[in-house]
C-alpha cells in the first residue's frame, strides 16, 4: 500500500497503463506540457512523448468524436474534458456515435474510449463550471459511467476503464483530487459496476457516489450520535448498477436515501428511487427520500451556492425524516 | 486620420483603462491575502482591447465577452462598485453575486455578458445582431472573444453565418498569445488567425492590441460597416497575456522575457506617452488620481457590503406559478 492523493493515484493508473499498451494515448486541453490544470497528467508528456500526450485546441466536439472513431480503429483514447461543464460540447459523439455503433453494426467494432471529466461544485467556480451532470450521461444506453471516490478506487478503475472495450465516462471531482488515501501498489484493477459497503449500518442505507460518499461519511457520524446506525454504499459505478448490493442493503435496513450531486428532476437520485422500486418495494418501510441540487443553475457568491449543495447535515436531516 | 478617437475620447480611454488595471491589481493583491473566491482571470496588460474596441460602440449596441471580461464591463460603461461588488460575490453585486466575475451582465449598458463557456461568445453576439437585423434598430453587436476561442467549432459556424446573411456584428479577437496554458503555436497552424475572415466573407484588420487609437480606429471602421448594413468585419488585436492564466494558474510555461518585453510596451503607457503632448502631465495626474481613487473606493464600500442569502427566486423560476 502506498499513501496517494486522488490526483496522483490518477496519474499512476495512466502510468501504467501507457507502459503496458502502447495504444494508449491521451488528448485534453492544457494536459501535455502543463500536466493538466488539476495536474492529473503530470509527468507523462515527458515520459511519453508529443505523440502519445497530446495538447489540443478548445475543440471538444471534435475531440470526442475523433476518439470515438480512434477508438474503433486500434488505439485506446482517454480524453479529457477539463470540466464536466464542457461535457455537454460532446454530447454528439456520445449519444450518436460511440453509444450506438456496437450494436447497430452486429459487433463489428468495439469502443476502447475513455472519456476522462471532472465536476462539481463547492469550488465558487460558478455556473458553468460546478455542475454534476452524471444522470444525463449515465442516461445514455451503451456507455458506462463510473464515479470513484477514494484514490485507491480511482486508480484500479481507470485502470479497468482504459482496458474496458466499451466506451466508459470517468467521472471526477474537484474537491477530491487533493483527497488521500491508501492505493495498493502494483497491477490492480477495480471492477467497474461493483458497489463497495464503506460503513456497515442497520438502520438506514445511504447511497452515493463520488464525493457524495465523504458527505454521506460524515453524515453517518452525525446520525450515530442521534442513535441511527447508517450504512453507506459506495455505488463507483452508476452505469451498470450493482442492483444486487442495493438490494441486500435494503433488506437489511428498510429505509434508503438516494444522494447525488446533481439536479433533483430526471436525476440520478430518481433512477435510484425507481431502481429500489422496482426490485425492493417489498423492503422498504417508508418512501426513498432523494437528496439532490434543487434544480436551478449554481451561483457564484459562497452563501448561495454553499446553501443549495447537498451536504452531511441535509444528508442526515432526509435520513432523519425517512426513520420518523 | 479616419476613424481617429478625439482627444476627448482618448482620455475617456485612458481613464476607463486605469480602472481595469487598479481593479485588476486590487483583486490580485486581495487573493494573495486570501480573500477572493474562485479563479480570477486578470486582464491587465490588454486593457487597450477591451476598453478602446467598445469605446466605439452606442449604448444601444450590446457586447458579449469571455472570462477575462473585466476591461470590456467597464469599458461598455458599467460602473466599478458593482462590478467589484459582483466579483466579490456581494448582494449589491451586479447580478446579486449569483454571477461571479465570468458570467457578468448589464442588459441596460449592453452587456449581455461575460461568458465562460469558450467559444460561446462568438454565436452569442451573431445572434443579438440577427436580432438587430430582423428589428431593424440600426444598432452592433460585439464580440470579445480569445484566440483559444478562435478554434472551437462554433466560431466556425458563427462566422460563416454572420458572412452569409452580412449581420451587423464586429468579432473583436484579443489575441494574447495564449489558451490557458497552451500557445497559440501549439493550437493553431497559422499565426494570423484573421487570414481566416476571407472564408466567411468579411474583411479583417490585424492591429496592435496594446495601442488604444489603433484598435479604436480598426474597430470603429468595422462598426461603420456593420451599421451600415455591409456585413460583419473582424479585428485581430495583437497582445499578451502578463499575468496567470487566472489566479490559480501555477505558472512555468510563459518565458520571462516576453513577459518583459511586453510590459515594456504597457498599453497604458503607449497611451499616456500619446496623450501628454495633447493635454500636458497635470491633468493626466488628475485623472490618474481620480481613476485610483474610485477603485479604491469601490473596493471599500464592496467588502462591506453584505453577503447575499439563499432563496428559491420565483420571479427567476420558470415553474413558479408566476410564469
Ligand atoms: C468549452 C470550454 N473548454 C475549455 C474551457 C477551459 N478554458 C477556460 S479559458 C481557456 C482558454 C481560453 O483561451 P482564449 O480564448 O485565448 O482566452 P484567454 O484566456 O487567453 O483570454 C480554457 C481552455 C472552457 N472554459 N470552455
Ligand atoms: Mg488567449
Amino acid at each position: 500500500m502506498a499513501m496517494m492523493r486522488y490526483a496522483e493515484a490518477l496519474n499512476a493508473a495512466l502510468r501504467e497503463e501507457m507502459q503496458a499498451d502502447p495504444s494508449v494515448f491521451l488528448f485534453g486541453e492544457d494536459i501535455g506540457r502543463y500536466g493538466g490544470v488539476f495536474k492529473v497528467t503530470k509527468g507523462l508528456m515527458e515520459e511519453f512523448g508529443q505523440t502519445r500526450v497530446r495538447d489540443t485546441p478548445i475543440s471538444e466536439q471534435a475531440l470526442a468524436a475523433m476518439a470515438v472513431t480512434a477508438a474503433m480503429t486500434g488505439t485506446r483514447p482517454v480524453l479529457e474534458i477539463m470540466y464536466a461543464d464542457f461535457v455537454p460540447l460532446t454530447l454528439d459523439a456520445l449519444v450518436n456515435q460511440a453509444s450506438i455503433y456496437n450494436y447497430i453494426w452486429n459487433g463489428q467494432v468495439k469502443m476502447p474510449f475513455v472519456l476522462r471529466t471532472q465536476g462539481g461544485g463547492g469550488a465558487g467556480a460558478g455556473a458553468q463550471h460546478s455542475k454534476a451532470l452524471d444522470s444525463m450521461l449515465a442516461h445514455i444506453p451503451g456507455i458506462k459511467v463510473v464515479a470513484p471516490s477514494t484514490p485507491a478506487d480511482a486508480k484500479g478503475m481507470l485502470k479497468a476503464a482504459i482496458r474496458d472495450d466499451q466506451p466508459v465516462v470517468f467521472l471526477e471531482h474537484k474537491l477530491l483530487y487533493n483527497t488521500r488515501g491508501e492505493v495498493p501498489e502494483g497491477d490492480v484493477t477495480v471492477p467497474l459496476g461493483k458497489a463497495a459497503t464503506v460503513r456497515a449500518g442497520s438502520d438506514i442505507s445511504v447511497f452515493a457516489t463520488s464525493k457524495m460518499v465523504i458527505e454521506a461519511l460524515k453524515a453517518a457520524d452525525l446520525l450515530a450520535a442521534d442513535g441511527v446506525s447508517a450504512e453507506i454504499i459506495d455505488l463507483r459505478s452508476l452505469r451498470p448498477l450493482d442492483v444486487s448490493a442495493i438490494i441486500a442493503s435494503i433488506s437489511k435496513t428498510h429505509h434508503a436515501v438516494a444522494v447525488n450531486e446533481g439536479w433533483r428532476f430526471c436525476g440520478y437520485a430518481a433512477e435510484l428511487s425507481a431502481t429500489i422500486m422496482d426490485h425492493a418495494f417489498d423492503e422498504l418501510d417508508a418512501p426513498v427520500a432523494r437528496v439532490t441540487l434543487p434544480d436551478m443553475p449554481i451561483p457564484y457568491s459562497e452563501p448561495l451556492e454553499t446553501a443549495m449543495l447537498p451536504s452531511a447535515e441535509k444528508i442526515r436531516a432526509a435520513a432523519l425524516k425517512t426513520l420518523k | 486620420m479616419k476613424n481617429t478617437p478625439s482627444v476627448e475620447q482618448q482620455l475617456e480611454i485612458y481613464h476607463r483603462m486605469l480602472l481595469v488595471r487598479h481593479l485588476e491589481e486590487s483583486l490580485g493583491a486581495l487573493h494573495k491575502e486570501g480573500r477572493t473566491r474562485g479563479p480570477i482571470h486578470r486582464c491587465d496588460g490588454q486593457e487597450a482591447v477591451g476598453v478602446a474596441a467598445t469605446a466605439v460602440l452606442e449604448a444601444g449596441d450590446k457586447v458579449a465577452t469571455t472570462h477575462r471580461g473585466h476591461a470590456v464591463y467597464i469599458g461598455k460603461g458599467m460602473a466599478m462598485r458593482p462590478v467589484v461588488a459582483e466579483i466579490l460575490g456581494r448582494a449589491t453585486g451586479a447580478c446579486g453575486g449569483r454571477a461571479g466575475h465570468m458570467l457578468i451582465a448589464d442588459a441596460e449598458k449592453g452587456v449581455i455578458g461575460g461568458n465562460a463557456i469558450v467559444g460561446a461568445g462568438i454565436p452569442a453576439a451573431a445572434g443579438m445582431a440577427l436580432s438587430m437585423q430582423i428589428l431593424g434598430t440600426g444598432n452592433v453587436a460585439m464580440c470579445v472573444f480569445g484566440d483559444g476561442a478562435a478554434q472551437t467549432g462554433i466560431c466556425h459556424e458563427a462566422m460563416n453565418m454572420a458572412g452569409l446573411w452580412k449581420l451587423p456584428v464586429v468579432f473583436v479577437l484579443e489575441h494574447n498569445q495564449f489558451g490557458l496554458t497552451v500557445p497559440s503555436d501549439v493550437q493553431s497552424p497559422v499565426e494570423n488567425l484573421s487570414i481566416r475572415a476571407a472564408g466567411y466573407a468579411m474583411p479583417a484588420e490585424i492591429v496592435d492590441g496594446n495601442d488604444a487609437v489603433a484598435v479604436y480606429r480598426a474597430v470603429s471602421a468595422m462598426v461603420e460597416r456593420a451599421r451600415r448594413g455591409e456585413g460583419p468585419g473582424m479585428v485581430e488585436c495583437k497582445t499578451y497575456r502578463i499575468e496567470g492564466f487566472s489566479t490559480s494558474d501555477m505558472g512555468g510555461y510563459q518565458k520571462p522575457e516576453d513577459i518583459a518585453n511586453w510590459k515594456a510596451r504597457d498599453p497604458l503607457q503607449i497611451s499616456r506617452t500619446a496623450l501628454l503632448g495633447e493635454v500636458g502631465e497635470a491633468q493626466l495626474a488628475r485623472i490618474e488620481a481620480a481613476a485610483k481613487a474610485e477603485v479604491a473606493e469601490a473596493f471599500d464600500t464592496a467588502l462591506s457590503d453584505p453577503m447575499p442569502e439563499f432563496s428559491i427566486d420565483e420571479a427567476c423560476n420558470p415553474y413558479s406559478e408566476a410564469h
